[in-house]
């Protein structure tokens, strides 16, 4: 109760975030809020916003998914790849073969976190490197552009269906399902949990490293998913296509309300936080400051929000303290031996 | 984290270099009384300087006994050129033409082979003065400004707005292009054009098309962008296909043909242009052999017969200047596309 309540709040927070920030740019460049304006920042922020839901899923439990932008260029690699060498491949084994090859990849940080114990940031900093490598090996750091790959593959996302595009439907499926997943589903919550207190969790008998290796194989799936719709976007694969992006992933997250030290964080706190930086991306270069000024501002815009934002929780959190008796202090472990 | 994958890429490619060097001292023990050129460029896997071997195999046949050797580490790094020069010099090349990933690092080396008596030219990118006898140049600072101010012009029809979409902004050659531009556009011929702002895409795909999207907002009679980077041309074009402008809107710049075919087969963009680099290997290679066998000695004020490029002229500072860059449109796009 207290928890959706706390929720709800910062969710909140942060829409009346975004409200001024409109409203900011708006008074500004009012071409910004024109109804089709509106429409490319949401298709611009599609990909973005199921990134942060699969990164959300990993920091629940207390990781962290490192390996996603090199993961998403491999991916988008071997898809434009097949595209160019089998053009006659219909587009639906494309978006099936996407999912699955980022699957492989994420099962590979999985099982070396859950099973191997290593810790997620060491795994995902080291895969980040070692599927940005393949890439190299794959198309002999050669490019793959525009004229090689196939009509289908290029037309897919931008296909309209009830006046909103394939890469938004696409997003707008994979958002809910996680949210039904999430909120729904027995593992989702048992994820909650584990990164919550995963003492606790192994005590009421969830099984922490099938949801450990679990939400690494959620998150590259997605990102595989994404490779392709990525590479299809902007109609070209090379090796280094979303470098760095990693990192606005989990900034997504993190304004959205993603603690890392994992066990809370919603679905709908994520997308916020992922339109977020949309806006501030799309809004820069139309608000006509010098480039000099943008990062500037768009670092500080970011900060601004992650403060408001973690000045509400700590109030909330003040709050709940003094309610509960003798207050527990969390456990330090990350991963807590085994009770025998 | 760009350096520990770029540790990656050189483990993961070192098994390449290793083949290559191995196939070129092969090759070198069965042809000794051959003269023979090396070309060892800044990276493998580049289809730019892959078109430069092109040029430089070209003008061997033509002079009949001469063989090209083509080496170049797999990073762009002076250390792997190194590397490269000493085993060169082990083989007992004639000469060396290098494109240098660094304009002093590689000078011990340089005049180390210089002192065999090995000739060493540097083209593209220089080697400074004391470390080399000619440096070729594709192309000159004002001529590449020149030129995209007259092909956007062209596209144009001579009047109206029109932005610049650059790298990042800091570059030097990217900032220097541009002032070359603006020196360009005080020409009265261009009275009825305006420029009316820079934007910066960081060379990435994503931040480039987004900047394009917000120029189209910032300023709807916009008629055309110049793009002096082969990554923000092709997001350019893509936008303005993307946003159904073609025929509004015409992109311009600097590109590689094979990433431009489908741009400028929209009709996104008419021309564009890039130094020609099988000009560049040729015009190269017939230098060589002209030190190689003395009848010039690389001093200012030598004229230089190169072959079909017809008398080229060794400036101050032994520098060779070729032309302004080479132009493509519909008619040769294709055909160039083939081969960089």
């Amino acid at each position: 109760m207290d928890l959706t309540a706390l929720a709800r709040r910062r969710e909140v927070v942060l829409l009346v975030l975004i409200a001024l920030l409109l409203a900011a740019v708006g008074a500004r460049a009012p071409v910004f809020l024109t109804p089709a304006s509106l429409g490319d920042v949401l298709t611009d922020t599609a990909i973005l916003l199921m990134l942060a839901c699969g990164q959300m899923a990993v920091i629940l439990t207390r990781g962290i998914d490192l390996s996603v932008a090199s993961n998403m260029a491999f991916t988008g690699m071997c898809t434009a790849l097949l595209s160019k060498y089998h053009p006659e491949l219909p587009i639906a084994v494309t978006l099936a073969l996407a999912p699955l090859i980022g699957f492989c990849l994420g099962a590979v940080n999985g099982a070396l976190i859950a099973w191997v114990k290593i810790p997620p940031i060491v795994v995902t900093l080291g895969t980040l490197s070692a599927y940005r490598g393949m890439i190299f090996i794959l198309s002999g750091g050669a490019s793959v552009v525009t004229h090689e790959f196939s009509r289908p593959y290029l037309d897919f996302p931008r296909q309209s269906l009830f006046g909103v595009s394939a890469l938004l439907w696409i997003a707008l499926v994979v958002c809910a399902g996680m949210a039904v997943f999430l909120n729904f589903s027995r593992t989702g919550r048992s994820l909650y949990a584990v990164g919550g207190n995963p003492l606790a969790a192994r005590y009421v008998g969830i099984g922490i490293e099938r949801c450990q290796f679990l939400v690494y194989c959620l998150s590259g799936a997605i990102a595989g998913l994404c490779g392709y719709l990525w590479v299809s976007r902007y109609a070209i694969a090379f090796t280094e296509v979303a470098f760095g992006y990693e990192l606005t992933v989990i900034a997504a997250c993190v304004i959205g309300g993603v603690s890392v030290a994992g066990g809370i964080g919603s679905v709908s706190g994520c997308l916020l936080g992922g339109l977020f930086l949309g806006i501030i991306g799309n809004a820069l270069p139309v608000i006509q400051v010098s480039p000099f000024w943008q990062m500037a501002i768009s670092g500080f815009v970011i900060l601004c929000a992650v403060i408001v934002n973690s000045r509400s929780e700590a109030r909330k959190g003040k709050l709940i303290l003094r309610e509960t008796e003798p207050p527990v202090p969390a456990p330090l472990q990350v991963r807590p031996e085994t009770p025998s | 984290m760009r350096r520990l994958s770029s540790a990656v890429f050189r483990v993961a490619a070192a098994f390449l270099v290793a083949t290559i060097t191995v196939c070129g001292a092969a090759s070198i023990s069965q042809a000794q009384d051959k003269v023979r050129i090396a070309f060892l460029v800044k990276n493998l896997g580049n289809r730019f300087f892959d078109a430069v071997r092109d040029g430089g195999t070209e003008a061997a046949k033509e002079l009949g006994n001469v063989e090209i050797i083509y080496v170049g580490p797999t990073s762009a790094t002076a250390e792997g050129q190194i590397e490269i020069i000493n085993s060169l010099m082990a083989q007992r090349v004639n000469a060396i033409a290098i494109s240098a990933n660094d304009t002093n690092a590689l000078i011990p080396a340089t005049k180390r082979a210089m002192d065999r008596g090995i000739k060493v030219v540097s083209f593209d990118s220089a080697i400074a003065s004391e470390g080399r006898i000619i440096q070729v140049d594709p192309s000159e600072t004002k001529l590449i400004g020149a030129k995209q101010v007259q092909m956007m012009a062209d596209a144009m029809g001579g009047e109206g707005e029109f932005a610049i979409l650059s790298a990042a902004s800091t570059m030097t050659n990217q900032n220097n292009w541009i002032a070359a531009m603006k020196e360009e556009l005080k020409d009265p011929k261009y009275a009825k054009m305006k420029l009316v702002t820079t934007a910066y895409g960081d060379d990435q795909s994503d931040k480039s098309y987004r900047e394009t999207l917000g120029l189209f907002k910032s300023y709807p009679n916009l008629k055309g962008i110049i793009s002096p980077t082969s990554i923000g041309i092709v997001a350019a074009a893509k936008a303005v296909t993307d946003q159904n402008l073609v025929g509004k809107v015409y992109v311009t710049g600097l590109g590689l043909p094979s990433e431009m075919k489908a741009a400028v087969e929209a009709g996104a963009t008419k021309s564009f242009a890039i130094w020609n680099p099988i000009d560049l290997g040729y015009t190269t290679t017939q230098i060589a052999y002209n030190l190689i066998k003395g009848t010039v000695k690389g001093v200012p004020g030598d004229e230089v017969p190169a072959g079909r490029m017809g008398k080229v002229k060794v400036g101050p500072d032994g520098v060779v200047v070729m032309a302004e860059p080479f132009t493509f449109d519909k008619s040769n796009v294709a055909e160039y596309a083939k081969v960089f």
